[in-house]
């Protein structure tokens, strides 16, 4: 199945020349300082446009844009509640496909498009995020991972890295703080074979537009999983957000890829990774940790990413063929 | 004009969402509302209505893209029951909050534990506050009717509220009656399209389901709760018209055998039928007893009711759901207030029967009237009892 491969074949990419104007998410919001969050979603609404249909899920990025009166939101928008972004989105889509069919509403090319954090979307809204990617509608889901509950005061997520402090986390006598590893969203995402899946960081801002600009363009699902840093929960400096962002794609743990109709393709690649341990250096969630815990740590990120570059050989043979005969 | 059929009523419930030309079916299965949405779901594989039926993976995500749906301009229904319904609970105060004008069809069932797939009015009783208006249907051919009114009661510009039918679980859902079925021309003359006057449109944006800071909440909920209040005049007026366009007249209370009784037993859904029976059966017997058939449940008919049962000396009130730790069940909660608050002295019973799918017979009702009768003439208060409890 080409069905992403055939819809981005023509596709024409954000530049710095060619960036849009338009901003769906207005300025005047109330994000922290620093938030790596609200400009990764001011980035993807950039990159959607006009054609824009938000869904938020309940978490950080819908208080701080819709306290009543006021909205920061420039394009027709809906939050219901914390766990059904993707229900809520595919509801808006099913309504939208009726009422276009039966002649009641023009076609006028809007994307739904739902906006959840890494809670909203791995732990309390996977099952509703599970069944709309089943489903098939053609909507965008973004999962914007600050890696915690940080609406809530900080609290450890499924996504929280292993190791990582937080409030339901601590470390202490006996515990090293977050005592599972990151669970892995994008996988899961494109384990239920849709066309267009990929892993972004504003660190990358084009890089980020772009994706996020291909998962509209694809009909059906699509599943964009970008890094989100929070300084007020990372315990660092406001300006470390984008710092954060670049190291921990340099480091290899977060790394930067597609899932094109099933193809994985690298789209950093890093041959010459800075160590976990400098990334760690800013944040003081991580500060905790011993030699031995960075160690384990580094151990598993290399192997994960071994795994990914595995996945990217097996899914393109082609490739493969090619540069063997190249 | 249309023509008399012998169908199940879930079939009829599903033929009036069909004739309402709904745009967006989203649900999932339990027990006893499979045939609704089975039938739903081949009406829409054969082409016979032009809808997206969106089988979901649970009724929290049915309830959210109704949500969905309907913030987007679409005609949407979905149906349930008991544990379905539960799961949907968080997200039915968003529907209202949001004013949308989605219609549900309640199959009435009890609520675990223990599991019970039978029926009683638990499930929506445990609903009572979600600010949507809420009636229940006797038969199946008020099934059919009331559904089709319910679209154009929620879609009404002065009233934007979703609304539940409630049908009671296998005693209605599962058998086959006589329904006179409208034609298309009919219901198309009563029920325009909807004409949502808000929608996530790119055209004209705005903002739904923004935060409600203290300033504001108490605020959002008063104009909320006002619109459910006045949705009655609006509900009167829709079920009048419905009986001008198909000569069934539907009432917020209905009375049998009332005007002289002395003792009026009330009751709410399918079990008006056995009553009805049961008050014949006893005025044979030379009791002056009459019945009172609550329809609408919420917002409710306060000023209706009180003039039911104005000539009455006592009231036997029958709750199908246990309101544990207070005095009465549900429905007699809220009458022994109403009776309070507009001063009006009255012998009050009350009991909960049918709980889980127990039949409740005519020989029941005229045990309930017997007792009551006799507490009432030693002078005897009586507490809320538990019907046919077995010791």
């Amino acid at each position: 199945m080409n069905i992403a491969a055939k819809a981005l074949e023509n596709f024409e990419k954000i530049t710095a020349k060619k960036m849009p104007a338009i901003e769906p998410v207005s300025k005047g919001h109330r994000a922290c300082q620093g938030c790596g969050e609200v400009l990764a979603m001011r980035l993807a609404a950039k990159a959607v446009g006009e054609s824009l249909i938000a869904v938020s899920a309940t978490g950080c990025m819908e208080i701080i844009s819709s306290p009543y009166p006021q909205t920061a939101w420039e394009c027709p928008w809906i939050h219901v509640a914390f766990e059904n972004a993707a229900a809520v989105a595919s509801g808006v889509e099913a309504g939208r496909k009726a009422l276009i069919r039966k002649g009641r509403i023009k076609d006028d090319g809007a994307k739904v498009v739902a906006f959840a954090g890494d809670g909203g979307t791995a732990d309390i809204g996977l099952q509703a995020l599970s069944g709309a990617l089943e489903r098939g509608h053609d909507f965008t889901y973004i999962c914007l991972d600050n890696e915690a509950y940080m609406n809530t005061g900080i609290q450890r997520s499924s996504s929280t890295p292993y190791g990582a402090m937080t409030t339901t986390s601590p470390p202490g006598k006996k515990s090293k703080g977050q005592v599972t590893w990151k669970k892995n969203m994008p996988m899961i995402a494109a384990a239920h074979n849709v066309p267009y899946v990929a892993t972004a960081s504003p660190a990358w801002h084009l890089d980020l537009m772009n994706k996020v600009k291909k998962a509209v363009t694809v009909p059906g699902p699509a599943y964009v999983h970008i890094f989100a840093p929070c300084p007020t929960g990372w315990r660092c400096a406001p300006e470390a957000a984008l710092q954060t962002a670049r190291q921990v794609v340099e480091c290899r743990m977060f790394p930067l890829y597609e899932v094109i109709d099933g193809r994985f393709v690298l789209t950093k690649d890093i041959k010459k990774p800075i160590l976990v341990e400098e990334y760690f250096k800013a944040q003081r969630r991580f500060r905790h940790l011993g030699p031995e815990d960075i160690a384990y740590i580094q151990k598993r990120v290399d192997a994960d990413w071994e795994r990914l570059l595995a996945l990217v050989k097996a899914t393109n043979p082609d490739a493969a063929e090619e540069a063997k005969e190249g | 004009m249309g023509q008399r059929v012998g169908l199940e009523v879930s079939l009829a419930c599903s033929e009036a969402v069909k004739l309402a030309n709904v745009d967006v079916i989203a649900a999932y299965p339990i027990t006893p509302q499979t045939h609704i949405v089975e039938h739903l779901s081949e009406l829409v594989a054969d082409g016979h209505l032009d809808a997206e039926f969106v089988p979901v993976e649970s009724e929290h995500t049915a309830m959210s893209a109704c949500v969905g749906s309907s913030a987007a301009g679409a005609r949407t229904f979905t149906s349930s029951a008991a544990q379905g319904l539960a799961l949907m609970h968080e997200i039915l105060f968003i529907a209202s909050s949001l004013r949308l004008p989605i219609v549900m069809a309640v199959a009435n069932r009890s609520l675990s534990g223990p599991i019970s797939i039978w029926n009683d009015h638990s499930d929506i009783m445990a609903e009572r506050d979600i600010n949507w208006i809420q009636y229940f249907a006797e038969n199946g051919q008020e099934v059919l009717d009331l559904t089709i009114a319910a679209f154009k009661i929620a879609e009404d510009k002065r009233v934007t509220l979703p609304v539940a039918v409630n049908l009671d679980g296998f005693v209605l859902t599962h058998v086959i009656e006589p329904i006179d079925m409208p034609d298309q021309k009919e219901v198309d003359a009563y029920l325009p399209p909807f004409a949502p006057q808000q929608k996530l449109d790119i055209a004209n944006p705005i903002s739904m389901g923004l935060v409600g800071v203290p300033e504001i909440y108490t605020e959002a909920k008063k104009a909320c709760q006002v619109a459910l209040e006045e949705s009655y005049g609006v509900i009167k007026e829709h079920w009048d018209g419905f009986a001008k366009q198909f000569g069934r007249q539907y009432n917020p209370i209905e009375t049998y055998k009332a005007d002289d009784a002395e003792i009026l037993l009330v009751t709410m859904g399918s079990l008006g039928e056995t009553c009805m029976s049961a008050v014949d059966q006893m005025r044979a017997d030379g009791l002056k007893v009459g019945q009172v058939r609550i329809r609408l449940w919420r917002p409710f008919p306060a000023d209706d009711f009180l003039a039911a049962v104005k000539g009455a000396k006592s009231l036997v009130v029958m709750d199908r759901a246990l309101q544990p730790g207070s005095a009465s069940g549900p429905v007699a909660t809220e009458l022994k207030s109403l009776l309070f608050d507009r001063g009006k002295q009255m012998y009050v019973s009350n009991f909960v029967a049918g709980l889980g799918g127990r039949d409740v017979t005519r020989a029941d009702f005229a045990g309930m009237v017997k007792k009551t009768m006799e507490a009432q003439s030693a002078g005897q208060q009586m507490a809320c009892e538990m019907w046919g409890v077995k010791e």
